[in-house]
């Protein structure tokens, strides 16, 4: 069995197993925090993450993430 | 709602045409809901929003976007909270990629209690944003030379303050604001320190080409009604602006005729 993923999430330190079938990615990561890719954006390690390039960037135990979306502001 | 209408009263910003000259923030409201209604009622197509965290223990919670409508509003993201210049450009970027605009608004701010612009910062970051494509209306200081060097720099629209975020004192510096407006050629906004209607009926009288607000509605007893109120202060300071204010004199001068009187 793979060993934990360790994130950083949004200041938080996380563990996700990694899936079978090989490393995770942001797509899978986000498939498991249940978010809509749609309305929110993603910083690794203070690098955006293009959505058009989620399920090719691997995540890495000791990556850190933004995760982020649109609140009311002024 | 986005390019030329003919025959309106429109104005345009990064070559975007808007009938509205009232741009409301969508923040400090009771509950989406109250944040729906109020903008509704406002009439406006340009919204402010902030970018945050998601909650990651609650993915599932409803979202500004179920109650204001992307596709209906533009959505301008600000970058409200940040203190130093790599903050706010890091926000946007992030904005960038949750909505794909790249019309931002800019905000490097000053400690509390004031959150005055930090000029410095706004300075810094303003040149980063424009430089990897962002299209910038600044909040600023109401200093002259800083809003013509934003101008000069690219920025979209120069957006100084009347009072301080969230103050609702109204507009204490009329005059500079008409002097910086003045020197300016983009659109010219007030962005901060509107309280009610009749402050925002002023900024428009002032010349500006649109008002930004957020608390004065939001922080009334009634939003919905103030946000109504603030849509028609807002047209009826434009009117008046276009119309040409009387001259003011001292003293008198009747408006009935003064022969023909009964003795």
């Amino acid at each position: 069995m793979p060993s934990p993923v360790t994130l950083t999430l949004n200041g938080e330190s996380r563990a996700f197993a990694a899936p079978a079938d090989g490393p995770l990615s942001v797509q899978g990561l986000l498939v498991l925090l249940e978010l809509d890719t749609r309305k929110v954006a993603v910083e690794r390690n203070e690098e955006i993450v293009p959505r058009s390039r989620y399920a090719e960037t691997w995540l890495t135990s000791g990556d850190s993430l933004e995760i982020v979306h649109f609140i009311g502001g002024g | 709602m986005d390019g030329h209408i003919a025959g309106e009263d429109t104005w345009t910003v990064a070559g975007r045409t808007f009938r509205s000259r009232l741009i409301v923030g969508t923040g400090r409201y009771k509950d989406l809901e109250e944040t729906g209604a109020a903008i509704e009622a406002s009439g406006a197509d340009i919204v402010t929003v902030a970018v945050r965290r998601v909650n990651l223990s609650d993915p599932k919670a409803p979202m500004l976007q179920d109650y204001v409508d992307p596709k209906k509003y533009t959505y301008l993201p600000n970058t409200a909270g940040c203190f130093t210049a790599r903050e706010a450009v890091r926000t946007l970027r992030l904005a960038r990629e949750a909505g794909g605009w790249n019309l931002v608004k800019l905000e490097v701010l000053g400690p509390a209690p004031l959150l005055y612009p930090d000029m410095q910062g706004t300075f810094e970051a303003a040149a980063e944003l424009i430089k990897d494509g962002f299209e910038v209306m600044v909040y600023c200081a109401d200093d002259p030379l800083a809003a013509k060097r934003l101008e000069d720099m690219g920025c979209v629209a120069i957006m100084p303050l009347g009072a301080p975020i969230g103050s609702g004192l109204g507009l204490q510096n009329p005059a500079m604001l008409s002097m910086i407006k003045e020197n300016i050629t983009v659109p010219f906004l007030v962005d901060a320190g509107v309280g009610t209607a009749s402050d925002a009926a002023i900024a428009m009288e002032l010349g500006c080409d649109a008002v930004l607000l957020n608390s004065a509605i939001a922080h009334a007893k009634n939003p919905i009604l103030m946000a109504q109120a603030m849509k028609h202060a807002v047209a009826a300071g434009r009117l008046a602006y276009l119309a040409g204010r009387m001259p003011r004199r001292m003293g008198a001068d009747p408006s009935s005729p003064l022969s023909g009187l009964i003795r």
